[in-house]
């Protein structure tokens, strides 16, 4: 069976092919809808949606992946640990954040398996994910290397690994459920 | 503070899957019976706001398309954005303009044209209302996930089940099958609900509100316009709002929305209402039941219910006319659908026309004492909107 986002570019194909055959017919894009007969423009227009986001004042995060680390910030005066990383103290103005590393234990607050995914998510097998609570007190959002709801539990014991994202190979964080 | 304001007109779209019409058209259907029914001319209109969210729809400046169509322009308007409960927003931002006296007779429309975009499409654009880099970008969040995070926790603290979920849609489809504009005007059965496939576990279809196109507009005036136009205004008494935290993983807990609570206890202590028993207040009212888990959430951030308590409620069909309050006699997100912008507006119409005693039998509230309460939540708690409508003229 093929994924999600290969179903949704047949349907968008199977669109262009409706509104070429129309183009050729009638000169225009549009097409009849086919539960209710009403007419629909066709856009004859497309973008690719992408952004390139500043990491520059949180790029210890990013190199610290490669070590197998993962960081937080910390404002220096309260002592309170920021994640995700940011380099200005909530709380004080005038209080400074230095970095550091974030315990890999903690135990699972919540979690939902994704069975519907967004289109750029759709070439993924379905996919869970969790907030685990690390031995800290900070939380973190991830995938959950599990996707049996029956084998989850709210409370359970969970470690966080630095992996690679395939297919698009790239280093982030999961959350992994630990045998008891 | 500042002057009284009041509703004194409202219009609103059949919602659905609406490609018969393109956006100002679908706008239109509810600003020229919102205009109609307030007795007024266009030329009297001081300012328009429009609530859209977009993304999944062509049309950038829907606000202005929609003015040009509507025979708007030249007025002052502004597009107002807070997520789902961006008519809420749009319906303070009108307020706060005519209490400040800038302004005598504001429109507000909120309209959303989602069906413009494939379902793969507009499950990405809600899936990014949260926080984009952090918990999308990595984890493709969607927005059924995001409250399926909140029904886990719920669940499994306080001993809820997917057939308590499931009972908020039975409720909310049975009251939208009397409610000729609902997306869905049809019953279900608990057996449905619960047969039906998870869309992010443990919420299944029947848990989630649908893609919907639609629009709802009202007018609103100030106290001495409101007595000229109409002797049945129906007053905004109170406006609670509260912005939560983007990233999911900075709350504190997640069974219940600290946002809504916040809106709620200033919602109620501006209008004089007692937080522990708000119900005796209220003769009815509309929630953000985007998700099944999310009415019940709904239930305990109002103080309906205790805390823990929200699932028993609806267990024991508390939330039906003649319970302790009735909530969502429209169909809700739910069942009527949940075009993003217009949902605060609609909550609003619908809470007119149940105050005044509009609205089809088989879901009229019993009016009692002329009070009613919207709960507009934007993202998953991003946004917390109450606001309480009253017929009776507020505090000054």
């Amino acid at each position: 069976m093929s994924n999600q986002r290969e179903q949704a570019d047949a349907f968008l194909a199977q669109m262009d092919q409706f509104a070429n055959m129309m183009k050729q017919s009638i000169g225009v894009p549009v097409l009849l809808d086919q539960k209710t007969g009403v007419a629909l423009w066709w856009d004859q227009r497309e973008i690719k949606l992408r952004f390139v986001i500043s990491v520059e004042k949180i790029r210890k995060f990013f190199e610290a992946l490669s070590e197998g680390k993962l960081l937080a910030t910390k404002c220096k005066k309260s002592g309170k640990i920021l994640f995700p990383p940011q380099v200005d103290c909530p709380d004080d103005p005038e209080d400074e954040v230095e970095w550091v590393e974030l315990p890999k234990e903690g135990e699972l607050v919540t979690w939902t398996v994704i069975y519907v995914k967004p289109y750029s998510f759709g070439h993924y097998n379905d996919y869970t994910v969790g907030i685990a609570k690390l031995t800290n007190g900070v939380q973190i959002l991830a995938w959950v290397r599990e996707t049996d709801p029956s084998k989850l539990k709210v409370g359970q014991k969970v470690k966080i690994e630095i992996v690679k994202r395939e297919p698009e190979g790239y280093l982030t964080y999961e959350i992994v459920p630990v045998q008891e | 503070m500042g002057r009284r304001v009041a509703i004194v007109g409202t219009g609103h779209s059949k919602f659905g899957v609406r490609n018969d019409v393109n956006i100002a058209e679908l706008a239109y259907e509810a600003i020229s019976k919102a205009i109609s029914s307030a007795g007024i001319e266009k030329k009297e209109i001081d300012l328009v706001v429009t609530g859209y969210v977009g993304g999944w729809s062509s049309e950038g400046l829907a606000p202005v398309v929609v003015m040009e169509y509507a025979g708007l322009t030249g007025k002052p308007g502004y597009r107002i954005e807070a997520a789902c409960a961006t008519g809420s927003a749009a319906i303070k931002a009108a307020h706060d303009a005519i209490a400040s006296g800038e302004a005598d007779i504001a429109l507000v429309v909120g309209v959303e044209k989602m069906n413009e975009s494939p379902t793969p499409t507009v499950v990405e654009f809600i899936g990014r209302a949260g926080n984009y880099f952090w918990e999308f970008e990595n984890f493709g969040l969607t927005f059924p996930g995001y409250y399926a995070l909140y029904a886990t926790a719920y669940m499994s603290k306080y001993g809820a089940t997917e057939e308590d979920l499931c009972r908020v849609a039975v409720k909310n489809h049975y009251y939208a099958s009397m409610n000729p504009k609902a997306q869905f005007p049809r019953a279900i059965t608990l057996e449905q609900c619960m047969k039906s496939r998870y869309i992010a576990w443990p919420l299944k279809l029947f848990d989630c509100s649908p893609i919907t196109d639609g629009a709802a507009a009202v007018v609103l005036a100030s106290e001495e316009v409101a007595q000229k136009l109409t002797d049945s205004p129906v007053w905004i008494e109170s406006i609670g709002v509260s912005v939560g935290t983007s990233n999911l993983s900075k709350r504190d807990q997640f069974t219940s929305l600290n946002a809504a609570t916040l809106a709620a206890k200033m919602a109620y202590k501006k209008a004089g209402i007692d937080p522990e028993n708000p119900a005796k207040y209220l003769d009815v009212a509309e929630v953000h039941d985007c998700f099944t888990i999310a009415e019940i959430l709904a239930y305990e951030d109002l103080g309906f219910a205790k805390r823990g308590e929200g699932y028993k409620l609806i267990r024991d069909e508390q939330t039906y006319i003649g319970g302790l309050i009735p909530v969502n006699l429209s169909g809700g997100l739910k069942a009527k659908g949940h075009p993003l912008a217009a949902t605060g507006v609609s909550m609003a119409v619908e809470l007119t026309n149940q105050l005044l005693g509009k609205v089809e039998k088989g879901r009229q509230a019993d009016i009692k004492n002329g009070r009613a309460l919207a709960h507009n939540i934007g993202g998953t708690g991003h946004y917390a909107y109450v606001t309480i409508y009253s017929l009776s003229k507020p505090r000054a």
